[in-house]
C-alpha cells in the first residue's frame, strides 16, 4: 500500500504528472490484477515446453536458465530469418502513431506502454540493437537497448496485455500487425520457460484429452445427453445426435466451452436442434468426443504448439472418414484455420470440397482446409429458404452483435452473421460504426487472457466494447449481446456485469434454434434458457 | 458577490481546472489523447471525464441531492477502480475540488457570511467524497464477486467434482 496522501497532495491544483521521461526510463512493475499466474510445471512438462518450473511473476528471481540471453538471441535470429513479416514489422515502423490510440488496452488503461507502437517498441528496441547498424552504434539515441532481465520482464508483462486482436493493424499505413509481434514475442518468452498457466493448462489438457478442460469422452456424451433432455422439455422432441460415427459425411467440431459452460451451452443446444431439423433433409453429421475442441490455445504459446493441436482434429476427420468438417461458433479457431492450417498441416487431401448436402452450395472458399464455419452454412440454408423460422419467438430480446476480432478481421466474416440475425429476430440494433465490423473492439480477454487473476486488465480491455453496448442499451433497450465466439460467450457476461448490467450474452445459434419451427413440436412456450417466450407467460408448460 | 454567485459565474473555469486536475493523474502521453479525441466510442475515458465532471459540479452548486449524480460519479469511479490507481489516488480528484474552488474565489468581494458558506461547501464536498468511497468499494467488491462467480460458473469445476474430468496428474 502506498502512503496516505499528504495535505499538499490533496491541495495540488495543477497536478503536473511526472513527465514521461522516455518510456525506456519507466521501469516495469508487475501488478496484481494485471498479470496471469505462471504455468505449473506439470502442464509445461506434459507437452515438452522448455524449462518447466514453479514460478511466480512477482518474485525477483524468475529462475531463468543460465544461458537465457543466448536462447532468446537465437530465437530472435531464427524467427527473423523464418518470417519475412517479422523482419518487415521490425524495420518499417516510422512511429507515426496512427495505431497508438486504437488498442482497447490503451484506451481502457491509459498506460502508454499499451499503445501498440510502444508495445512493439519494447521488442523492437532490442531487435534494433542486435540487428541494425544504427542501433549498434547509437544505442539509446536510436531507440535501441540491450536485453536484460528487466527488459525481459517488461516484455512479458506487456505481451500478456495484448489479446492479439489486430485492431491496431487496420489503422497502420503499412499494415504492421502488432498481434504478430506479440505472437512471436510470446514464443520467445516461452523458450525460456515463462508461460502462463491459463494457457499452459488448456494446452496440456487438449494435447492429452482432446479439449481444453480435460473432459473425457463419456463426460462429453453425458453433457450432450443432458442437452437432449433439456431440448425435449422445451420442444417435446428428442434429438438423436451421432457421436464418433465412422463414415458420416461431415464431422462437427466446436469449442468445448460451448458444451461445458453457460451461456455457450445454449448455443450447443442450438447446434443439436439445427442438425436434427436438417436430418430429414439429408444432413449426415457426427460429433466427436476426441476432436472435442475447436479452439486452439496452442496458438497463444507458439506456432509449433498450435500446429500440434490443430493436427488432432484433422486426424479425427481422417479416422472417421468424413468428407469435410463443419466448425462451431469460435473466434481464434478460425484464425488458426483460415490463416495457418494450410501451412501447418495441409492440404487435407483425404477430404473433399465441402458441399452443403441441403442446398448443394459449394464452399469453394473452404477448399484448402475443408472446414466450413457454421454461420456461413446456416446463412446459406436461410438464403435457400430451407428453414422455417418464427422470428417473433425472439421478440423478448433486443439484440446487438459483437464482431469477434478473429472472424471479423482475420476472416472478413461480416455479412453472414448479420444475415442470420436478421432472419431470426425482429429487433437487431447495430453498435456505432467505429466499434463494429473491421473496427470491432476486442472483448478484452482473448488470446488466453481470460484467467481470473487478471480481472482488472480484462475489465480495462473490455471497456471500449462495453461502452458501445451501453450506448445501444440506453438508446434502444438492447438486452442481448450476440456473438460467434466461445471466448466472447465466456467473458462478455462478466464485462457486462461490471460495465452494463442488464445485458446478457448469447451465441447466434441459440437465437436460430429459438426461432426454428419443427414439424410435430409441442407448442413452444419457453426459449432455450427455459424462460417464457413473449406472450406465453400465462401458459402452463406441459 | 456571494460564494454561490461566484461558483455559478466561474463555473466554466472551475470545471475546466477540475477536469485538468483529474486528467493530470494520467501519464502525459495519455492526457494528450484523453483531451484530443472527442469521439465517445474511441475515447470512453476522456469523454466520461468530460461529461461527468460538469454533471457533478452542477449538482454541487445547485444544491441538488447527490443521489442525482450517483451515475456521474459511478461512471468515473468505475473506470478508475480498475486502472493503475491506489484507492487514494483514484478518489483524489474529489478532494482537489476544495483547493480548486478556493483558488478561484475572489475573497475580497465576499461578505462576512463567507466563512459559513465556505464551511457548508466543504461539508457538501465531504459528502460527495463519502459517496465516492461507497461507490469505489462497491466497484471493487463487484470485481471480486465477478472473479468468484466466474470460477463457480465454470461448469468444468462441477465436472471435476463429479470426477468426470482427468487433469494432468501432479
Ligand atoms: S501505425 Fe504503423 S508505422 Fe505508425 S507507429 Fe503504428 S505500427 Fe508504426
Ligand atoms: S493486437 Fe490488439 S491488443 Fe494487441 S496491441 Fe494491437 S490493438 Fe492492442
Amino acid at each position: 500500500m502506498a502512503d496516505t496522501p499528504k495535505p499538499e497532495k490533496t491541495a495540488r491544483i495543477n497536478h503536473i504528472p511526472p513527465l514521461m521521461k522516455g518510456w525506456m526510463d519507466t521501469p516495469v512493475e508487475i501488478k496484481p490484477g494485471i498479470y496471469c499466474y505462471g504455468a505449473k510445471p506439470k502442464n509445461t512438462k506434459a507437452v515438452g515446453m522448455p524449462y518447466p518450473k514453479e514460478w511466480n511473476p512477482t518474485d525477483d528471481d524468475w529462475q531463468l536458465p543460465e544461458n537465457w540471453k543466448d536462447i532468446i538471441d537465437e530465437g530472435l535470429r531464427d524467427r527473423r530469418d523464418k518470417y519475412r513479416s517479422m523482419k518487415l514489422f521490425m524495420d518499417i515502423c516510422v512511429r507515426c502513431g496512427a495505431c497508438a490510440d486504437k488498442c482497447h488496452f490503451f484506451i481502457g488503461s491509459g498506460d502508454p506502454k499499451n499503445m501498440p507502437v510502444l508495445r512493439a517498441e519494447l521488442f523492437r528496441s532490442v531487435y534494433r540493437k542486435k540487428f541494425t547498424l544504427g542501433g549498434k552504434i547509437f544505442g539509446k539515441f536510436a531507440g535501441a537497448r540491450d536485453l536484460d532481465e528487466d527488459v525481459l520482464k517488461e516484455w512479458w508483462y506487456y505481451l500478456y496485455q495484448c489479446t492479439e486482436c489486430r485492431r491496431c493493424s487496420i489503422f497502420c499505413p503499412y499494415g504492421i500487425d502488432t498481434a504478430e509481434v506479440t505472437i512471436l514475442g510470446r514464443e520467445l518468452t516461452n523458450l525460456v520457460g515463462l508461460n502462463i498457466d491459463w494457457i499452459a493448462g488448456p494446452v496440456a489438457n487438449c494435447n492429452r484429452t482432446g479439449n481444453h478442460l480435460g473432459i473425457q469422452p463419456h463426460a462429453y456424451i453425458d453433457m450432450l445427453d443432458f442437452f437432449v433432455d433439456e431440448i425435449e422439455d422445451i420442444t417435446g422432441l428428442r434429438m438423436e445426435p451421432d457421436i464418433n460415427r465412422k463414415g458420416a459425411e461431415i464431422l462437427f467440431v466446436t469449442p468445448s466451452g460451448d458444451v461445458f459452460a453457460d451461456p455457450g451451452t445454449f448455443t450447443a443446444m442450438g447446434y443439436l436442434m439445427l442438425f436434427h431439423y436438417l436430418k430429414s433433409l439429408g444432413l449426415d453429421i457426427t460429433w466427436s468426443t476426441y476432436a472435442s475442441e475447436g479452439g486452439n490455445f496452442g496458438f497463444f504459446t507458439s506456432h509449433e504448439m498450435a500446429k500440434r493441436l490443430n493436427a488432432k482434429m484433422y486426424s479425427e476427420a481422417e479416422r472417421l472418414g468424413v468428407k469435410w468438417i463443419l466448425g462451431g461458433e469460435c473466434g481464434h479457431m478460425w484464425r488458426v484455420i483460415n490463416q495457418y492450417m494450410d501451412t501447418f498441416n495441409g492440404p487435407p487431401d483425404f477430404m473433399e470440397e465441402p458441399v452443403s448436402p441441403i442446398t448443394g452450395t459449394k464452399f469453394k472458399n473452404a477448399n484448402a482446409t475443408k472446414l466450413v464455419h457454421i454461420v456461413e452454412f446456416t446463412a446459406d440454408l436461410m438464403k435457400h429458404n430451407k428453414l422455417k423460422l418464427d422470428k417473433s419467438r425472439n421478440d423478448h430480446l433486443k439484440v446487438t452483435f459483437h464482431d469477434s476480432c478473429n472472424t471479423a478481421r482475420a476472416m472478413g466474416f461480416l455479412e453472414e452473421p448479420r444475415y442470420v440475425l436478421n432472419n431470426v429476430c425482429n429487433n437487431f440494433y447495430e453498435m456505432p460504426p467505429n466499434t463494429i465490423r473491421e473496427q470491432t473492439f476486442c472483448c478484452g480477454s482473448g488470446s488466453g487472457l481470460n484467467a481470473g487473476e487478471n480481472m482488472e486488465v480484462r475489465m480495462r480491455g473490455g471497456l471500449p466494447r462495453a461502452n458501445a453496448v451501453k450506448y445501444v442499451h440506453e438508446k434502444f433497450g438492447v438486452n442481448m449481446l450476440s456473438c460467434i465466439c466461445a471466448i466472447d460467450r465466456a467473458v462478455l457476461p462478466n464485462s457486462m456485469d461490471y460495465w452494463v448490467p442488464g445485458v446478457d450474452v448469447c451465441g447466434l445459434h441459440e437465437l436460430v434454434a429459438n426461432a426454428l419451427v419443427f414439424e410435430g413440436e409441442k407448442k413452444r412456450t419457453l426459449d432455450l434458457r427455459a424462460e417464457y417466450l413473449p406472450g406465453m407467460e400465462d401458459e402452463e408448460d406441459v | 458577490m456571494s460564494i454561490k454567485q461566484q461558483l455559478i459565474e466561474k463555473k466554466d473555469l472551475i470545471i475546466k481546472t477540475w477536469r485538468s486536475a483529474l486528467l493530470g493523474s494520467y501519464p502525459e502521453a495519455t492526457q494528450r489523447f484523453l483531451i484530443r479525441e472527442k469521439d465517445q466510442f474511441a475515447n470512453p475515458v476522456g469523454q466520461s471525464i468530460h461529461k461527468n465532471i460538469s454533471g457533478i459540479y452542477h449538482a454541487l452548486i445547485e444544491d441538488e441531492d447527490f443521489d442525482t449524480v450517483s451515475s456521474n460519479l459511478e461512471e468515473i469511479i468505475k473506470i478508475r477502480a480498475v486502472q493503475d490507481f491506489i484507492p487514494s489516488d483514484a478518489l483524489l480528484f474529489i478532494f482537489q475540488l476544495k483547493s480548486i474552488i478556493r483558488s478561484s474565489l475572489d475573497f475580497k468581494s465576499i461578505g462576512n457570511s463567507s466563512v459559513n458558506e465556505l464551511n457548508s461547501l466543504d461539508v457538501r464536498i465531504d459528502e460527495l467524497a463519502l459517496k465516492a468511497f461507497d461507490i469505489y468499494s462497491m466497484c471493487r467488491q463487484k470485481l471480486y464477486e465477478i472473479r468468484v462467480n466466474e470460477v463457480q460458473n465454470q461448469v468444468g469445476s462441477l465436472l471435476k467434482r463429479a470426477n468426470l474430468t482427468v487433469e494432468i496428474p501432479d
